[in-house]
């Protein structure tokens, strides 16, 4: 009880006192995951309205293939992801191996599944009230993605909110290829884990309550920059 | 001038869906002038005749030939659902959509949808989310859209279906309006006083066949089959 009403006391002062090592943890937290999430959303949000609107041999199996990957789990991605850019591996001559990219490459793996999954699903469903109005004014294929993407924007963006969180919060594969070296790329997360195995409670507590307010705070912003649960939503 | 799309000539089309025939055999020219209305009971093929015309229904058997190729004849051509399909967007932005889809630059094309949607009555409405527009509101956003880039031939199914009076006369008053532009116009409908307010021809469907071609005076004076002049005098057809 006494590391809790410590966490929370550290906490405050850690942000209040804007202690130049919490910032900079801080903005690498963000730099790194909101790349990723733009990254992910980049390739994510284009394939799944692909999948919707494309029929083709394996369509099932590649759905479920995505379905299931969003439970990939992220010591194994960020295992991979080492391995393929360690020295020896076949990346290994780019030098990337812990640093920012690399946790960014890992997140991004992790991710993009989420996003293509839950975009699949909202668009499918956008698809079909639009699909003969689409098919009748004779769009191609790249045009029918746009419209679907733009008209489903608000929805999709829970889908990119979901990859936000789960990469802010990730913690296994950005340990194995960041590696947590300070100054470096060391994370929010991975500072807990470390003040944590460390003994320092109260503090790992402090980082997490920044982690977690941190993650609120970014929801709550875009959900009222993107005026979703406003008049007039669709 | 570029070659008209018209005739539009169907021959022994079939239009079929897990084995089962919806419509056909359908041999049916639509010629280049008119506004051919299609009845006929409920499920008697009208709508899949008009899909099947328009390429949204695949064909089964048979041929569907407009006078160009397929290609060619596609953009040409616009459709008007039974229930309108709104867009997610700004009225002005729904009417714009079909202009931007032809690579007209956004804000030409805005302007030309504000034109439009003054004409049909929606001026007030331009930045009004669509999905919340009334029933005929809704239905006359769908015709400025598909008239927007002046097809040669329009389909439309069933448009007045829900509507009210006021509604009606101001959907048949820009239909008019669009035929002696030089749209063709081809329409279901269930309304027997809007096939005799609108139509020059009608193709009477029954049984997912065409049971019945004919100008629009003879076949509402002297229809000669039974089913039509039993569908005309109000009877219930089946």
């Amino acid at each position: 009880m006494n590391d809790i009403a410590q966490g929370t006391i550290d906490a405050f002062r850690l942000i209040f006192t804007l202690d130049p090592d919490l910032l900079e943890v801080v903005g690498l937290s963000l730099r790194v995951t909101v790349t990723a999430v733009l990254i992910a959303s980049l390739i994510g949000l284009p394939l799944g309205a692909w999948l919707v609107i494309n029929r083709f041999r394996f369509r099932r199996q590649t759905i479920a293939v995505l379905n299931a990957l969003m439970g990939l789990p992220p010591v194994v991605v960020g295992l991979f992801v080492y391995m393929m850019l360690s020295r020896s591996g076949p990346f290994g001559v780019f030098g990337l191996l812990f640093t920012p990219t690399a946790m960014i490459i890992a997140q991004v793996i992790i991710i993009t599944p989420l996003i293509a999954s839950i975009s699949h699903q909202t668009i499918r469903d956008l698809w079909a009230e639009y699909h003969d109005l689409l098919i009748s004014l004779n769009t191609s294929r790249w045009q029918r993605i746009t419209a679907l993407l733009w008209d489903g924007r608000r929805a999709l963006l829970t889908a990119m909110l979901a990859g936000f969180g789960r990469a802010i919060g990730e913690v296994g594969a950005i340990m194995i290829v960041g590696g947590n070296i300070d100054h470096s790329t060391r994370v929010l997360t991975t500072s807990i884990a470390l003040e944590t195995g460390k003994g320092n409670f109260a503090f790992a507590m402090g980082l997490g309550f920044v982690l977690i307010t941190l993650a609120v705070t970014i929801n709550l912003l875009m959900h009222s920059l993107s005026r979703t649960e406003r008049a007039s939503v669709w | 001038m570029t070659h008209s799309i018209l005739p539009l000539t169907l021959d022994g089309a079939i239009a079929r869906v897990r084995g089962k025939t919806l419509v056909g055999p359908v041999d049916l020219q639509i010629g280049e002038t008119g506004l051919t209305i299609v009845m006929g009971p409920n499920g008697s093929g009208k709508t899949t005749l008009l899909r099947l015309m328009h390429g949204l229904q695949r064909v089964s058997g048979g041929r569907v030939e407009w006078a160009v190729p397929d290609g060619m004849a596609r953009g040409r051509q616009s459709y008007v659902f039974q229930s309108p399909i709104m867009m997610r967007r700004k009225v002005v932005d729904n009417i714009a959509y079909p202009l931007i889809l032809h690579g007209v630059p956004r804000r030409q094309a805005r302007s030309t949808a504000a034109e439009w949607a003054a004409r049909f009555g929606l001026g007030d409405a331009l930045d009004r989310p669509a999905p919340y527009l009334s029933g005929g509101e809704k239905q006359k956003l769908a015709l400025a859209r598909a008239l927007i880039r002046q097809p040669e031939i329009l389909f439309l199914d069933e448009p007045c279906a829900n509507l009210d009076g006021r509604a009606i006369r101001e959907i048949e008053t820009i239909l008019q309006q669009a035929q002696a532009d030089g749209t063709r116009i081809v329409m279901a409908t269930h309304d027997m006083g809007q096939a005799r307010r609108l139509a020059t021809d009608v193709v009477f469907m029954y049984g997912g066949k065409v049971h019945e071609t004919a100008p629009a005076p003879d076949f509402f004076k002297q229809p000669t089959t039974a089913e039509a002049r039993a569908f005309i005098n109000g009877d219930i057809v089946e």
